[in-house]
């Protein structure tokens, strides 16, 4: 075992000299390697890392969204149809949804103006408040109250990406242009803080009464509805009877909000299917490369070798080690660069593509989900195949006689 | 080095646990649906919501055009009608 060992360790370090006797072509051949595990590896850990992290945070999605559709698109759902579904076996609470889109031409940016849910059903990090009118005579009000900032009628509680993209805080106006050409004039009560940017960097809270008002949508309708349902494992069948007793509603579940989650940067989605395209490109022409046969010099090397005493099998360990130093050292600088550049630098690379035409894009820091199965598949996708590619051509020539390797002056 | 990449991301992650939850929590209380990724088009801001036409969003042959369309695909439910 000994012997084994120093004799691996001698070609070795005859493969270490020998790949650096050609230091250009092996640096070039190193670097482009390194940068096609970079671009792979980064590719899965962004979509990986992503993708979980939407599963652990929308977990708390509602359990059934239901929107009225008309003409196959979403429009504005009736109050009345609230009894209908209240009335559904299994159906433990109804709530209605105000939210919608907000263009600001002054950004180009698209805002979402959400209603916060005005009972008290979670109470963690927000709450609502009853407040009594000063006046008496008008009915209590509904406080909206989330991290310190107190949602009322005339204010907004805006995403941190909204306040980074117009230059604004607490205390400062924000004008609007409602429905009717008006402009509303808004203050500030807070902003939602930067590290639920991912959810909320486009969020504007903003009261019920003063969305109807900028929208023009009177009290008989609402954007959407969710339905919380008594037994977990019921949703569907809920859903479905929704759907039998509603015919124009549309009632999308959990499962299914995770799902879409779930397939978000599919391989076959356009841009993966260019970046893995160019990388299984570029193995190709590896693999051409050296299955195609080896340079006259690399010839004459190994019937050289041969020549002064080395069998056919030294020289194939003698270049599988050489091809495996290649692409090792390839993987791991690729693997360590790509978890720099999506967990530290915010996938830099990737930056320009994912904000697309949006002017307004969440300053995120993803959570490094990374385990040794991606690392594994990593491997067995850059590695393997390079490794065995350089095998088949270094066998054919180990096997040929020495004289008529040093005289072969390759092709 | 890949050993030290795989704690570091271990340790990470549950160093990250607070703010997993505080998201989560978010989501919770305001009733959201959708990670804010794309604010260029309403059905790229909401991927979960889309509507049923989403891909003909103009006209017939008006295709999908945004560039974020081309990371994601339509929702699962809308996959599976017939």
């Amino acid at each position: 075992m000994k012997n084994w060992i120093e004799k691996q360790r001698y070609i070795i370090d005859f493969t270490i000299s020998s790949l650096l006797r050609r230091k250009v072509k092996n640096f070039g051949l190193l670097a482009l390697y390194t940068l096609i595990v970079f671009i792979l590896a980064s590719t899965m850990f962004f979509t990986y890392s992503i993708k979980k992290e939407a599963s652990l945070i929308l977990k708390g999605a509602p359990e059934i969204v239901v929107q009225k559709i008309v003409a196959g698109r979403h429009d504005l759902f009736p109050v009345n149809y609230i009894e209908t579904i209240k009335n559904i076996r299994g159906v433990a609470s109804v709530e209605s949804r105000l939210w919608g889109y907000y263009y600001d031409s002054l950004v180009s940016a698209n805002y979402t103006l959400l209603t916060p849910p005005s009972n008290d059903g979670v109470k963690q990090s927000a709450k609502t408040t009853v407040v009594e009118s000063e006046s008496g005579g008008q009915p209590a009000k509904l406080l909206f109250e989330l991290g310190g900032a107190v949602l009322e009628p005339g204010t907004l509680i805006i995403g941190n990406g909204i306040a980074r993209l117009r230059d604004i805080g607490k205390g400062d106006y924000m004008p609007f242009r409602a429905f009717d050409g008006k402009v509303m004039n808004f203050r500030i009560a807070g902003t939602l803080s930067s590290e639920s940017e991912l959810v909320s960097s486009d969020l504007m809270l903003i009261t019920g009464e003063d969305f109807r008002k900028l929208f023009g949508i009177d009290q008989s309708h609402v954007t959407d509805l969710t339905v919380a349902v008594s037994n977990p494992s019921e949703v569907a069948m809920v859903a479905s009877k929704i759907k039998n007793r509603l015919p124009d509603a549309r009632p999308i579940i959990r499962d299914e909000i995770l799902r879409t989650y779930d397939s978000i940067f599919n391989w076959r989605g356009g841009m993966m299917i260019v970046i893995f395209s160019a990388a299984v490109l570029a193995f190709v022409i590896f693999a051409w490369d050296k299955a195609s046969g080896l340079s006259a010099g690399e010839r004459r090397e190994i019937g050289i070798l041969k020549a002064v005493g080395w069998e056919t099998s030294d020289v194939i360990q003698m270049k599988f080690w050489e091809g495996a130093v290649v692409s090792l050292t390839a993987f791991f600088s690729g693997a360590i660069l790509a978890y720099v550049h999506v967990f530290f630098t915010g996938s830099i690379v990737f930056e320009p593509a994912l904000k697309g035409w949006s002017s307004l894009y969440p300053n995120f820091k993803l959570t490094p989900f990374v385990n040794l199965e991606q690392l594994t598949t990593l491997f067995f996708l850059t590695v393997v195949p390079y490794t065995v590619a350089t095998i088949v051509p270094i066998w054919r020539a180990a096997t040929i006689d020495p004289d008529s390797a040093m005289r072969f002056t390759g092709e | 080095m890949l050993g030290l990449l795989l704690v570091h991301a271990s340790f990470s992650a549950k160093a990250r646990q607070a703010n997993l939850e505080e998201k989560a929590m978010l989501v919770k209380t305001l009733k959201l649906t959708d990670l804010c990724l794309f604010t260029e088009a309403r059905y790229t801001r909401h991927l979960s919501q889309a509507d049923l036409n989403t891909a003909f969003q103009d006209h017939p042959l008006s295709l999908e055009h945004f560039p974020s369309g081309s990371f994601t695909q339509p929702p699962e439910s809308i996959r599976k009608l017939p």
